[in-house]
């Protein structure tokens, strides 16, 4: 029986039974799920956005972590990949696995993020499709989205001087460059915003 | 925000309806329609009908160049539609979309034994050669943006290099179709050469500009 299983799993060669049966499992649950939502089911649905979850982190934190990158980066990609699989969901072929699928919407965005954020795909090691389904994590690192969030709440001035400074990175005068202020003025602005800021994380901790 | 609440998200906004494979097919496969009703639109009003378009050699070659132009276009589509699907790449076969142009070769190669070499010249570049080279590229530029958009907008390609050179090749397919119309040139060779010379040529520029067109 297990051997049948493994069988399905398309992309893998083997001399890790252990993994392979992971693997199989993971993907006969997923398909199992997937094909059910397809056919309308909300509820197979939302099991199906979970179990996947914690497949992209497990596979997202292992390709960042390895090239020095944050828990909260692997986090992103894990709902911008969740994102996207909702929304392009319709490219799901039900007559084939679904482990190629996902793996390659997963790869896809990893190697599109890695571009964006200049690195190398190189650096990065990119596997079979086997590997994504091998592991589960559960441990959710909060996603940078929720600075975008509290963001929103300041005034104009404010974000765009924090944003520039503290989430993109660049310099006082790149920052200033770039909005137009003087330099004095996105310092100010940097001050006063990480005050409200500070006020508001406050505000929602109590 | 939390993973969490993303899912929780996603799963309210989910529609209980359902969804499958076909329905991008037939959005990708309208795109190409509508792409080649353009083109044809475009060869009609810009270049004209070639005057005699349905006498005996003049037509005879017509459904030559709509045969050629209609096997590349048909399995253009046929993996373009694998393509956009992420993951599809390992689904299409460039070698099997290259046999429409091969056929022609060999039926151009064999014309030209027929014929002492001092006409092989005459053969190969016709009346019109360098209107062909211009117009097909030229016609193909606005069904190669339909289908990229249709792509995008309803695919989601993991091989954009591919995925754009199958949408080039679908435009330049389209493209030829239309040109064929008002076309002058009634000879084998003359349509291996430039149509398949310019529908490789939309290929190529669409793998080029693939990656940067078709990102998602």
């Amino acid at each position: 029986m297990a051997d049948d299983a493994i069988d399905f799993v398309l992309p893998l060669g083997g001399h890790e039974p252990a993994r392979l049966a992971r693997v199989s499992q993971a993907e006969e649950e997923l398909r199992g799920l997937l094909v059910a939502s397809l056919g309308g089911s909300a509820v197979d649905y939302r099991r199906f956005l979970e179990r996947l979850g914690s497949h992209l982190r497990a596979y997202y934190k292992g390709k960042l972590v390895r090239s020095g990158r944050t828990d909260t980066e692997a986090e992103d990609l894990v709902q911008e990949t969740l994102m996207v699989i909702h929304t392009r969901r319709h490219t799901y072929d039900v007559t084939q696995p679904v482990t190629p699928w996902v793996h390659a919407i997963a790869r896809y965005k990893l190697i599109d993020h890695l571009r964006q954020t200049r690195a190398t795909a190189a650096n990065v090691p990119v596997e079979d499709a086997g590997v994504l389904l091998a592991h589960g994590d559960h441990v959710a690192a909060e996603s940078s989205l929720d600075v975008a969030r509290l963001l929103a709440h300041l005034p104009a001035k404010m974000r765009s001087a924090i944003q520039s400074t503290k989430v993109d990175g660049l310099s006082t005068a790149e920052a200033a460059a770039r909005s137009g202020m003087s330099e004095t003025a996105v310092k100010v602005s940097v001050h006063r915003g990480l005050k409200a800021l500070a006020k508001l994380v406050g505000g929602t901790a109590r | 925000m939390k993973t969490d609440d993303l899912i929780g998200f996603l799963g309210s906004s989910f529609e209980r309806e359902p969804v499958r494979t076909s329905w991008m097919t037939r959005r990708l496969g309208l795109a190409v329609a509508v792409g080649a009703a353009c083109a044809l639109f475009l060869a009609l009003a810009v270049l004209g009908v070639r005057p005699g378009l349905m006498q005996g050699r003049p037509l005879l070659f017509l459904a030559f160049k709509l045969a050629f132009a209609a096997a590349v276009g048909g399995l253009a589509i046929r993996y373009l539609v694998r393509v956009a699907s992420p993951g599809g790449e390992s689904r299409v076969h460039l070698g099997i979309a290259a046999l429409p142009f091969v056929a022609v070769a060999a039926l151009a190669g064999a014309s030209l034994t027929t014929v002492p070499r001092e006409h092989w010249h005459g053969q190969i570049s016709g009346h019109s050669w360098l209107e062909c080279l211009v117009s097909i590229p030229l016609i193909a530029i606005v069904p190669f943006a339909l289908v990229t958009w249709a792509v995008r907008r309803f695919g989601a390609p993991t091989d954009l290099i591919r995925a754009g050179a199958l949408v080039g090749l679908a435009a330049g397919a389209v493209s030829a179709l239309g040109y064929s119309l008002h076309c002058m040139d009634d000879t084998v060779p003359f349509v291996a050469v430039w149509y398949g010379g310019t529908i490789a040529l939309c290929t190529l520029a669409g793998a080029v500009l693939g990656p940067r067109l078709l990102r998602w």
